[in-house]
């Protein structure tokens, strides 16, 4: 999109470099007089935040890995040993491991916002693709990275979500050995986990450029969801406007990140992860971290080892084809009368799995599991195309200025 | 060649073309050499693959108790039955079972059941005497077998796998 304003090399080395590489205005154009909507609302600032997300996240990665062990023997006593020896141990790893959670709780924001909003409708269908690429390699990352401490949790969530795979016919128990590199969870899977633990996240950070060069080819979606028309009636530079209030955003996701980090550092843990992995004992009750739990819900509500594995990777991928299954031409939930109340329906299902998924998978716990189960694929292949054909939209404005002079200045 | 030329002729293939052809099925053949050793290195090592046999003495199993071996890095329930037990899986209809086998088909020896203690479902351990027929319950997923091992209800798909053993004497077996 074209900026607010132009760049202009000042000095004589600017000058000379611009002609060379012109990265200075490249940064000008991308993250100072990039134009962003003028009635964004907080539900905005959590790119940002997932951005400032990722950087802390292998920033304490890095660290850590200096002083961890990926050895069966020694993986659970070099965390301890961080713990309890390591210079500022406690905090980098409880920074580490709760950063974790916080970067879940952004994405997952950041998702429903742009559910609600249609943020993933023309034109930026392969903006909101790439997104569920980083969303499917972030569950990578928290998953291999969960099995690292060497404690009961990680040894079960790794033989457990191994051998989702060997629910693929004929070729399902070969393709399970060779990601363990042997016929149980052993020193080889966790050697290879941590390899690709620290690979995954790099790996994050070239999709995320995508992610963000997609963005900045469309322009943003707002709250009203119709398209910039007029950049300077429509629009503010990026800079001062949205990174000032991206960081008042991520100042306040911090408040929130420090409290779990100083004061309950174990609160979203499981307490089965400080007993030493035991491959003879299953704990009892088993569950993933919280941000897994609706898919692990919808797993275990299927009664057959393969559908259920179907259903799980299918609940995640269903999201990829959200720009197709929503039929409606307009993207705001603001003008969309009954989307307005079906998505929060949808969105009270998806923390109700999460609920059910952290339940035994027993009597109505299962039968509630199954209903919204159902109801989630529902929404997405049968309620999204109908509401999209019989829903009369309410009269959106003219154009972001309008929406303002209506009063529109916040949809949050 | 132009795209004026190209679109002049006909596609006719070209000895030319033949070697473009070849030469990049070769560069592919290469690439796909060279990738192999990087995808194959994930496969189980010499030393996990040098099988170890497991020997257990049973003597001192009493009728009624289950005791674990490790094996391949894996659990092996072997379980003592008590005659109640052997009767109750034998009569078993197969119309019954989910993945129907019988009693005899699973043990060498009635009073001695020897399975692998791996959840066919995705891999957990299953806890003995619990469960709706007295023989293991999975706690990940809800999966229950019975006295044989044998998959009753729950999300599972087949029976406790029997692994392959012999009887060295009376007390003795060897797994693997």
């Amino acid at each position: 999109m074209e900026g607010h304003s132009q760049y202009t090399p000042k000095s004589g080395f600017a000058r000379w470099l611009e002609r060379r590489l012109p990265i200075l205005s490249f940064i000008h154009d991308s993250f100072v007089a990039y134009p962003t909507p003028k009635n964004l609302n907080y539900m905005w600032v959590f790119g940002a935040i997932l951005s400032f997300m990722l950087v802390a996240q292998i920033a304490t990665g890095v660290v850590l890995a200096m002083h961890y062990t990926a050895e069966t023997t020694l993986a659970f006593d070099s965390v301890e040993k961080i713990m309890r020896d390591v210079n500022w141990g406690t905090v980098l790893r409880y920074a580490h491991a709760n950063g974790a959670s916080m970067f879940f709780l952004a994405v997952y924001i950041h998702i429903f916002r742009g559910m609600y909003y249609g943020s993933y409708k023309e034109p930026r269908e392969v903006l909101w693709i790439l997104g569920v690429i980083i969303f499917m390699l972030m569950m990578a990352t928290g998953f291999l990275g969960y099995v690292l401490p060497w404690g009961q949790m990680s040894f079960w969530a790794a033989t457990v979500i191994t051998n989702l795979f060997s629910a693929i016919p004929v070729v399902g128990t070969s393709i399970t050995t060779w990601l363990l590199g042997g016929y149980s969870v052993d020193n080889p899977t966790l050697n290879r986990f941590y390899a690709l633990h620290y690979l995954v996240p790099f790996i994050i950070v070239a999709i995320v450029a995508l992610h963000v060069w997609a963005l900045h080819v469309t322009g943003q979606n707002n709250p009203s969801g119709i398209e910039v028309k007029d950049i300077k009636r429509d629009t503010v530079p990026f800079t001062p406007y949205a990174t000032l209030k991206d960081g008042v955003g991520i100042a306040a996701f911090l408040v929130v990140y420090a409290w779990l980090t100083f004061f309950v550092p174990n609160y979203l843990g499981h307490p089965d992860n400080y007993i030493e992995a035991n491959p003879l004992v299953t704990p009892p009750h088993i569950v993933p971290e919280w941000y897994f739990l609706p898919f692990y819900a919808i797993l275990r509500a299927i009664p057959n080892k393969l559908l259920g594995v179907i259903a799980l990777f299918s609940s995640i991928l269903i999201t990829a084809a959200l720009p197709w299954l929503d039929t409606s031409k307009v993207k705001s939930a603001v003008y969309r009368p009954l989307f307005r109340k079906e998505f929060w329906v949808f969105l009270a299902v998806c923390i109700g799995l999460g609920y059910l998924g952290a339940q035994p998978a027993e009597g109505a716990y299962l039968w509630f599991a199954r209903l919204f189960s159902a109801y989630y694929f529902l929404h997405f292949l049968v309620i999204l195309p109908v509401i999209g054909r019989i829903e009369q939209p309410e009269q959106a404005p003219e154009s972001i200025e309008a929406s303002i002079m209506r009063g529109e200045t916040s949809h949050v | 060649m132009t795209s004026k030329d190209a679109a002049a002729k006909p596609a006719e293939p070209s000895r030319r073309d033949i070697l473009y052809i070849a030469t990049g099925a070769a560069a592919a053949g290469a690439a796909a050499g060279m990738v192999w050793p990087l995808i194959a290195q994930m496969n189980p090592d010499a030393s996990t693959l040098a099988l170890a046999s497991t020997e257990v003495d049973v003597s001192a199993v009493p009728e009624g108790q289950i005791v674990t071996v490790k094996w391949r890095g894996k659990p092996v329930f072997v379980r003592h039955r008590t005659p109640a037990e052997i009767k109750a899986a034998e009569d078993v209809p197969l119309a019954d079972l989910p993945d129907p086998e019988p009693d005899s088909k699973r043990v060498q020896k009635p009073q001695w059941l020897v399975v692998i203690g791996v959840c066919t479902h995705l891999g957990c351990i299953p806890t003995g005497k619990e469960g709706e027929y007295n023989g293991w319950f999975c706690p990940c997923h809800g999966s229950v077998y019975d006295l044989s091992g044998r998959i009753r209800s729950g999300p599972a798909p087949t029976n406790l796998e029997v692994p392959p053993y012999a009887f060295l004497s009376e007390n003795k077996i060897k797994i693997g």
